[in-house]
């Protein structure tokens, strides 16, 4: 059985459909069987950044209406056959999702990959709420700023209260990804610091994202960083958090900071 | 004929209770008005959804101004579902309801001793009579995770623990104390069911707002001093006190 992993943060525009695309990557890279879902109905992307909106013929409503089988709206990815998106449908607006819908293509997911990889919409609302329901685990994308902490804050409290898990009483594995970190910002003080955030949110810390024109090339030419550029600094980050998803050891570093030294205040694992 | 009452489905009556926030006005009441103006303007959404009560037991006003006042906090978005301590005369039709058997948490009546270093206090007269403490069971809930943003803990029937962290937009009432074993950043009002001898403890105050007994303070009214720090705070009269721990 493959694991469920919900990309949240609340917020919008901090880097969850950069983070689901970079991270669904990099896990296939590593020969596991990966899709990537897009569960905002309506202002879809996920397509976009994979490169595949040419090729979207069926969508996950379609399926959960019964218009298309599973297998018939999955698309593989060009460049990694292992790699496949279940896109979102861009017409319909997020009521068409139904939770035994999502329930039943969740499940079937979860038999053929190994991990199932869900970019939810921002805000706390119905589509971020379903998109969450069935996660194993959860990678909470935040800013270094003091709205995106506070939010991602309200998410892990949903999580831990609205998630099938939660509600057998077990507890959801919750990760936090730090996106879109300025080196010189941080320096001069205008962001919020890494060590506040971790105090704030205090879930373990898998990975910081430098903020970079990578990304934004990569978009562009409709790849996830982590194929586009894979040597580039927001990718390097993205393979070590998706190693850390899977489970790895690694020490965390600052990016403009000295190797490691986090890793002994940070890289413990709890949750 | 006698009529049977069989196969009428019986209505079910519940029991249930609410914590019901408690204004109590002070003379003048204009004044009181700006000052609760305050307190919404920095602090927005204090009073929704809640089940506010109006205690006018101490305050001289006739039926008219209580009608005014009840006007005016309206006027406010306050919505007052129940009027305690009002006298038969100032009532009328059309008003919320007089409400009777409001039930404050068990107060503690110990006297507040000075605190003692506890060198001192170890090995010193070890046949003193022990004093019996007279003690009523007060219920305590301890919760081990962080109070996130948007949560609430609620307990009237006494104090709340909570190992970690209460975060901004989160909120916690308490019948009686509050201890946070983390960083108290969002609202916290202990002896919320009128408890004056309720105190709120944290291992790092950056709170919103804290109150005790119905007397608040705001971010802005905490001493700069003590920001930061780990404090206990607790009620003198009708003044919040603080001082930091350790
Ligand atoms: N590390 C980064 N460096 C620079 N730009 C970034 C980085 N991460 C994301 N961005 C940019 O930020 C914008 C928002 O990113 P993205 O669409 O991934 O966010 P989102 O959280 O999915 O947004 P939404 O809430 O609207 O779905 C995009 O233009 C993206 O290119
Ligand atoms: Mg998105």
């Amino acid at each position: 059985m493959g694991k469920v992993v919900v990309v949240t943060s609340g917020k919008g525009g901090v880097g969850k459909t950069t983070s689901t695309a970079a991270l669904g990557a990099a896990l296939a890279q590593r020969n596991e069987k990966v899709v990537v879902v897009d569960f905002d109905v309506g202002l879809r992307n996920l397509d976009l950044i994979m490169g595949a909106e040419r090729r979207v013929v069926y969508d996950i409503v379609n399926v959960i209406q019964g218009d298309a089988k599973l297998p018939q709206a999955l698309i593989r990815d060009k460049r990694l056959d292992n790699l496949f998106l279940l896109p979102a449908s861009q017409t319909r607006d997020k009521d068409a999702l139904t939770p035994e819908g999502v329930e039943q293509v969740m499940a079937d997911l979860k038999r053929y990959f190994d991990w199932v990889i869900c970019d939810s919409p921002a805000g706390i609302e119905r589509g971020a709420t379903l998109a969450m329901r069935h996660a194993d685990m959860a990678v909470v994308v935040t800013n270094p700023e003091v709205s995106s902490v506070r939010d991602s804050d309200r998410i892990i409290g949903l999580l831990d209260a609205k998630t099938m898990k939660a509600e057998r009483g077990e507890r959801i594995e919750k990760h936090l990804l730090l996106t879109r970190y300025d080196a010189n910002r941080a320096e001069r003080g205008d962001m919020l610091k890494v060590e506040d955030v971790l105090e704030i949110l205090s879930i373990p810390l898998i990975g910081i994202i430098p903020e970079s024109s990578d990304v934004l090339r990569a978009s562009n030419i409709g790849a996830p960083v982590t194929l586009a550029d894979a040597k580039s600094a927001p990718a390097m980050a993205y393979f070590d958090a998706a190693r850390r998803l899977a489970g790895e050891d690694l020490p965390i570093t600052i990016p403009g900071e000295k190797r490691g030294i986090f890793g002994k205040i940070f890289g413990r694992k709890a949750a | 004929m006698t009529k049977v009452l069989t196969d009428a489905r019986s209505i079910r009556i519940k029991g249930r209770s609410f914590l019901a926030v408690v204004l109590s006005p002070d003379l003048p009441l204009d004044q009181w008005l700006v000052q609760l103006d305050d307190l919404a303007a920095r602090s927005a959404g204090f009073f929704l959804g809640r089940p506010v009560v109006l205690d006018v037991s101490d305050l001289a006003i006739d039926r008219a101004q209580l009608k005014a006042l009840i006007e005016d906090l309206a006027q406010r978005n306050v919505r007052i579902m129940g009027i305690e301590g009002a006298r038969p005369s100032m009532m009328e039709p059309g008003m919320p309801p007089l409400m009777k058997g409001g039930r404050p948490a068990a107060d503690f009546e110990v006297e507040e001793k000075e605190p003692q270093p506890v060198s001192e206090t170890r090995n010193s007269a070890p046949d003193k009579p022990v004093v019996q403490e007279q003690r009523q069971v007060t219920q305590s809930i301890v919760i081990s995770e962080p109070i996130r943003s948007g949560q609430s803990v609620i307990f009237p029937e006494g104090d709340v623990t909570i190992i970690g962290s209460v975060a901004s937009g989160a909120e916690i009432i308490a019948g009686g104390s509050v201890h946070i074993y983390g960083a108290l950043r969002g609202r916290v009002m202990a002896g919320s069911v009128g408890n004056a001898s309720a105190r709120i403890f944290c291992r790092k105050l950056e709170a919103e707002l804290i109150a005790i007994d119905g007397v608040y303070k705001m971010a802005e009214d905490m001493d700069p001093a003590l920001l930061g720090k780990a404090v206990q705070l607790w009620l003198e009269g009708d003044v919040i006190m603080a001082e930091t721990l350790f």
